[in-house]
């Protein structure tokens, strides 16, 4: 019989066929924490709901719901398990690269754009401090997303600038930020030269 | 075994048997074709005669058609010899420097459109109505004597959506531009008589009606205006260089050859099956919306959007239980931007994110469709429990 050829690893098949810890009775789920990012019309949009084991500082379960592609799927149904029993340090720190290892493997551009799922748990973990009065523990440096369809941070674009980003385009080549809706584009100029005066400014 | 449904025909489709039974015989005719001897021979004998079964099929004669490496070349031959940059071209187009088109059409006319603009060409992209027709207002008061030429698209791939190309074509004489169609997803499933539909130019491609990839055809009316795209021999009188693709050229052949048989007959078959499909997706899954028009379209195009569903999950769900479709979302491509065609006919981004198109051909059957129908629903329904969209009635 024929081989069944398939576009990304077996892992993500497997995560993809059998999503683990879907959010299925979202009312019902009592979590701790929740975040949400993305947006349906960039094509993807991610909940992540955790639940904390509040004596041992872990994460005790983790739920999602996700909008979005086959490795998005893949992605956060990964995540879901990985975390749990993690510290919420070690949980608020998973960068999407982390995720991607994981998954065996994902082409870099997926990576970009449908690996949301860290940046979902992050906000529930904020969620989490946020209700219970730990406000000092959300990141000093809390990053906010510029834009929406590839999920593009200020410190990302802060990042890029440090890297060499002088113009818009440049801006672009290295976060990909506005290539989708265009909408951001005004916010993140003001950013870029707000960051170069910072940096760069004599 | 599992079933395998083969969902994708406007991508491209298998080879019709005929096609390669004539294709397997034509490798043993190796000369080239523009040799004298006897080897030589018996190639240019082939060639002339899937060059008279190309050219009758659309109504033309053999010296009319220009065989191509792909249908896409065949627009990009199109779209290149507008800009003929050479001082002493007469050719009246060149002192004209506007394009009409439209914002459907396949990205090699997009993208050639596009490429033209930064040479200076003025291009304007034709809006379309919900169902992907040409808005004929807008054409109508923007094309003038500045036109060099009109380009439409015959039948849209995404949609099946099929233009007024008379008409369209009549305008743009009327104002004495050239007129070209990309009819690459429309010969060989409709019928197309380039003198009835009064055309310039017209692309075609063999790989869509069960014919060889990698080979396409392009007509061109006698005495307009040509300029090759590909220079260097004298192959094809000169309109295009390269030492023709035998094998692939006769594979051309017999691939309308046998359309001419099969083609009205299978259109009506896969309309009814077109219609089974579509009645059974509307009767087992609720808030879905299809996109295209609801007569004027091809009879195996069926494009639909679905609530809280990304198109690329849809695809691959689908393909793990044998089905193939395709999806005008980039997603796979790694480019986030929904297809171009469904933003044209004014969908909503997160609707055109979430849309497949199915698209039927010859060996489709009932079994097919309702296999598809029963995996599609699991499929939109495994989806939506894990979406973080809630499925609402659809608006108006």
């Amino acid at each position: 019989m024929e081989k069944f050829e398939w576009v990304y690893s077996e892992k993500v098949k497997d995560h993809f066929m059998h999503p683990r810890n879907v959010l299925e009775d979202d009312a019902g789920y009592q979590e701790d924490g929740k975040g949400i990012v993305g947006n349906i019309k960039c094509g993807d949009e991610m909940v992540v709901a955790i639940k904390v084991d509040k004596k041992k500082g872990t994460i005790a379960d983790c739920k999602w719901k996700t909008y979005g592609c086959a490795s998005a799927i893949a992605s956060t149904s990964i995540l879901s398990e990985i975390v749990k029993g993690m510290t919420l340090d070690e949980a608020y720190h998973i960068t999407a690269k982390d995720i991607a290892k994981e998954l065996g493997g994902l082409p870099e551009h997926k990576i970009h754009c449908s690996v949301l799922g860290h940046k979902a748990l992050r906000a529930a973990i904020e969620d989490y401090y946020t209700r219970n009065g730990m406000t000092d523990k959300v990141e000093r440096e809390k990053e906010h997303v510029i834009c929406q369809c590839m999920n593009v941070t200020d410190i990302e674009i802060e990042h890029a600038v440090l890297e060499g980003a002088k113009t818009y385009l440049e801006l672009q080549e290295r976060t990909k930020l506005g290539t989708v809706c265009g909408q951001c584009k005004d916010k993140a100029i003001k950013l870029l030269e707000d960051y170069k005066k910072k940096h760069f400014a004599k | 075994m599992k079933r395998k449904v083969y969902l994708d025909h406007n991508a491209t489709t298998p080879l019709h048997p005929e096609v390669k039974k004539a294709m397997v015989e034509a490798m043993d005719a190796f000369g080239n074709p523009s040799s004298m001897h006897s080897f030589g021979r018996q190639a240019r004998r082939l060639l002339d005669e899937a060059r008279e079964k190309t050219s009758s099929f659309i109504g033309g004669k053999p010296e009319d058609i220009v065989f191509a490496g792909s249908g896409s070349e065949a627009n990009n031959t199109v779209l290149n010899l507008l800009y003929c940059a050479a001082k002493h071209c007469e050719a009246p187009h060149t002192k004209r420097h506007q394009i009409i088109t439209s914002q459907i059409e396949h990205p090699c006319i997009l993208e050639a459109a596009a490429c033209l603009e930064e040479k200076g060409i003025e291009v304007v992209y034709l809006p379309v109505d919900k169902y992907g027709k040409i808005d004929m207002d807008k054409y109508s008061s923007t094309i003038s004597e500045k036109t060099a030429l009109v380009s439409v698209m015959m039948a849209n791939n995404e949609i099946g959506t099929i233009q007024d190309i008379k008409e369209i074509g009549k305008v743009a004489h009327r104002h004495g531009a050239l007129f070209h169609t990309d009819a690459i997803q429309a010969v060989g499933k409709i019928p197309v008589n380039v003198h009835e539909l009064g055309v310039d130019y017209l692309s075609m491609s063999a790989h869509k009606i069960y014919g060889p990839k990698g080979v396409g055809a392009l007509y061109v009316s006698p005495g307009v205006p040509f300029c090759p795209f590909i220079r260097g021999g004298h192959q094809e009188k000169g309109r295009r260089a390269g030492t023709e693709n035998t094998i692939g050229i006769v594979g051309f052949g017999k691939a309308v050859e046998m359309r001419a048989i099969e083609m009205i007959s299978e259109a009506k078959r896969l309309l009814s099956l077109k219609v089974r499909l579509k009645a059974g997706i509307e009767k087992e899954i609720p808030n879905i919306q299809f996109n295209g028009h609801p007569t004027d379209t091809l009879a195996g195009t069926l494009n639909v959007s679905f609530d809280g569903a990304e198109g690329e999950a849809i695809l691959l769900y689908l393909d793990l239980e044998g089905i193939a479709v395709s999806t005008g979302s980039a997603c796979a491509s790694g480019s986030l931007d929904p297809s171009h065609v469904l933003i044209a006919a004014g969908l909503p981004a997160e609707e055109a994110h979430g849309s497949i198109r199915m698209s039927l051909g010859r060996d489709n059957t009932e079994e097919d469709v309702d296999y598809t129908i029963e995996k599609v629903a699991q499929v939109i329904d495994k989806i939506r429990k894990m979406s973080t969209v809630r499925q609402g009635p659809r608006r108006g």
